[in-house]
């Protein structure tokens, strides 16, 4: 079984359209949504829910009232500035809480206590492609590298039992906690990346940090015509870093047609731009 | 008065309306990058840097001639950041908050911190406009705290416009909570419109009123457009899809110094939200 995952450092290069097509080109899969922060994949694989499961993220520190004495010494091991005073009591700020506890420890009073909360929710679907494991993190949360953590295991173990040969990965923007925890035990990562300055720059700190966790990574351009000088630019150094580029993609209109419709581009049409995406596959699987 | 450009979806054009406005209003302006993961403004804004700042955070290390192994640290700690394994602690520095709850729980006083770097912070100018972006160390997981320590340079006399990180979480909340007004940039299509409204629902949450750019807004669908209108929410600009601006943006050149007629909508829109605000 080999998992492969789809990042870009920058957002809207086209992370998700292409996932979207490896899901419908590869056979005996399972899919996941990575991007649990903004989660797309789901709009062009259409699941049907099989199971949803709730996520218990984090949690919050909350002060009971009745016993607060108003020390303030909970204020003064908070890091995360969390707690302040008001009318002689401590209150918590929820979102500013990371629930680590410190301030558990110190109440003299005993009057502190960790809450769990809900912070999203989990879902195991299918869809004509095959299984699809996808997540939503409720609004306004932390943790996401965990919740990407909790999903992608539960594909693995899906793979497991149905002797998948893939598990693909849309995975999110950035290069904080949830691309991290999607890059854990990866076999391959793909960079889509686009010849703007920021889709490179951003292009070279993902692959950076793909490199630090030891994760081979492969390069597709995307929207190559959009600046050709970059485009060659971006040749150059994969070269040096050694990173195959797998194809280059034109920019097209027909992208976004087929968002709309809500397929992937590779059932979509027969343009070039869907046979340059099924030949890229060819060279992935 | 505080400004923050955010968009549900990356890649939807914000950092092209963050840098438009700042370079249509120039006079006393602040401009703060605060996608720390991904930092692009200064591609567009160019600017002189003068400042350059490293930011910690504490890490705990054990000394092991003080450490029982009796594994209160790693009870205490809710991150699953320390484990002790035989007698020896093991800390797992990309997974600590560096709270120091371990090291206020420790009997024996034997865990102490250490600076460790997560990145770094820089400041300069970009002709008028005054510029700071933080940038996450490639590594690290925490985009936060970096944002936390940007959000301490802004002057609020200034007007001071805020790049945000994409996404709906806690960078994207971080990077926008104590804006007087947020600008959401979306693209019309079914994935912008999923973003925008996970966007709308965060700064709902927070209470700050808001509008939005369509950016692109030829190349999709009617959905996002009849979404603001049912829910009386107004569209500040739309731009056109123009192959001259995506290839300016690939050069990193700020469109509005050759579509000067933005210059133009984006003071209108300040204008505009001034009015509202006050
Ligand atoms: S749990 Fe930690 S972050 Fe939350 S209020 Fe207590 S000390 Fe602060
Ligand atoms: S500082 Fe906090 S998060 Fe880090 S190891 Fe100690 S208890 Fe865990």
């Amino acid at each position: 079984m080999k998992q492969i995952v789809v990042i870009s450092g920058k957002g809207g290069t086209g992370k998700t359209v292409i996932t979207a097509s490896f899901a419908a080109l590869a056979k005996n899969k399972i899919m996941v949504d990575a991007d649990v922060d903004a989660a797309n994949l789901y709009l062009l694989l259409n699941p049907k829910i099989k199971s949803e499961n709730a996520y218990v993220g984090s949690q919050s520190a909350f002060i009971d009232a009745e016993k607060c004495i108003g020390c303030g010494k909970c204020e003064e091991v908070c890091r995360f500035s969390a707690i302040a005073e008001k009318d002689e009591v401590y209150c918590v700020d929820d979102l500013s809480c990371e629930g680590c506890g410190s301030c558990v420890l110190v109440c003299p009073e005993k009057a502190i206590t960790l809450e769990k909360e809900e912070t999203g929710k989990w879902f195991v679907s299918d869809t004509k492609y095959g299984p699809f494991v996808h997540a939503k993190l409720a609004i306004a949360q932390e943790n996401s590298g965990k919740l990407v953590s909790v999903i992608r295991e539960k594909a693995k173990d899906i793979a497991v039992e149905k002797n998948a040969d893939y598990v693909i990965i849309d995975g999110p923007p950035g290069i904080g906690c949830p691309v991290i925890a999607s890059l854990s035990g990866i076999d391959t990562a793909i960079v889509v990346t686009e010849p703007s300055l920021s889709g490179m720059h951003d292009m070279e700190r993902v692959i950076g940090v793909a490199k630090h966790f030891g994760v081979e990574t492969k390069a597709i351009i995307n929207k190559y015509d959009i600046n050709l000088e970059n485009t060659e630019n971006i040749k150059k150094f994969c070269e040096k870093e050694r990173i195959e580029v797998l194809g280059h993609l034109p920019f097209s209109d027909i992208v976004s047609h087929s968002i709309v419709k809500g397929v992937p581009i590779v059932e979509f049409c027969d343009e070039k731009i869907a046979k340059d995406i099924a030949n890229i596959w060819e060279k992935i699987k | 008065m505080i400004i923050a450009v955010a968009s549900g979806k990356g890649g939807t054009g914000k950092t092209l309306v963050a840098t438009g406005l700042a370079l249509s209003l120039k006079d006393n302006v602040q401009f703060f990058d605060c996608d720390v993961e991904e930092p692009n403004a200064s591609i567009f804004l160019k600017p002189k840097i003068e400042k350059k700042e490293i930011v910690y955070l504490p890490k705990p290390i054990v000394e092991p001639s003080h450490c029982t192994g009796c594994g209160k640290c790693a009870e205490v700690c809710q991150y699953n950041a320390i484990a002790v394994v035989k007698g020896k602690v093991l800390i797992f520095n990309e997974l600590c908050h560096s709270c120091g709850a371990c090291s206020l729980a420790c009997p024996e006083k034997a865990i102490f911190e250490v600076d460790s770097e997560k990145g770094v912070l820089e400041g300069g100018r970009s002709n008028d406009i005054e510029f700071w972006q933080g940038s996450l160390k490639v590594g690290e997981a925490a985009p936060t705290p970096l944002i936390k320590a940007l959000k301490k340079k802004v002057d609020n006399k200034k007007t001071v416009i805020i790049d945000s990180s994409p996404g709906t979480s806690c960078p994207m909340v971080e990077a926008v909570k104590d804006a007087d007004f947020v600008i959401l940039v979306t693209e019309p299509t079914p994935f912008g419109l999923n973003d925008l409204t996970l966007a709308i629902e965060v700064v709902r949450q927070l209470k700050i009123p808001f509008g939005v750019i369509i950016n692109r807004c030829d190349k999709g669908d009617e959905k996002v457009e009849l979404y603001c209108q049912e829910n009386k929410i107004p569209i500040l600009i739309r731009i056109p899809f123009d192959r001259k601006i995506a290839e300016l943006y690939s050069k990193g050149i700020p469109f509005v110094t050759e579509k000067k007629e933005y210059l133009v909508k984006f003071r209108e829109m300040f204008k505009l939200i001034n009015k509202e605000l006050s």
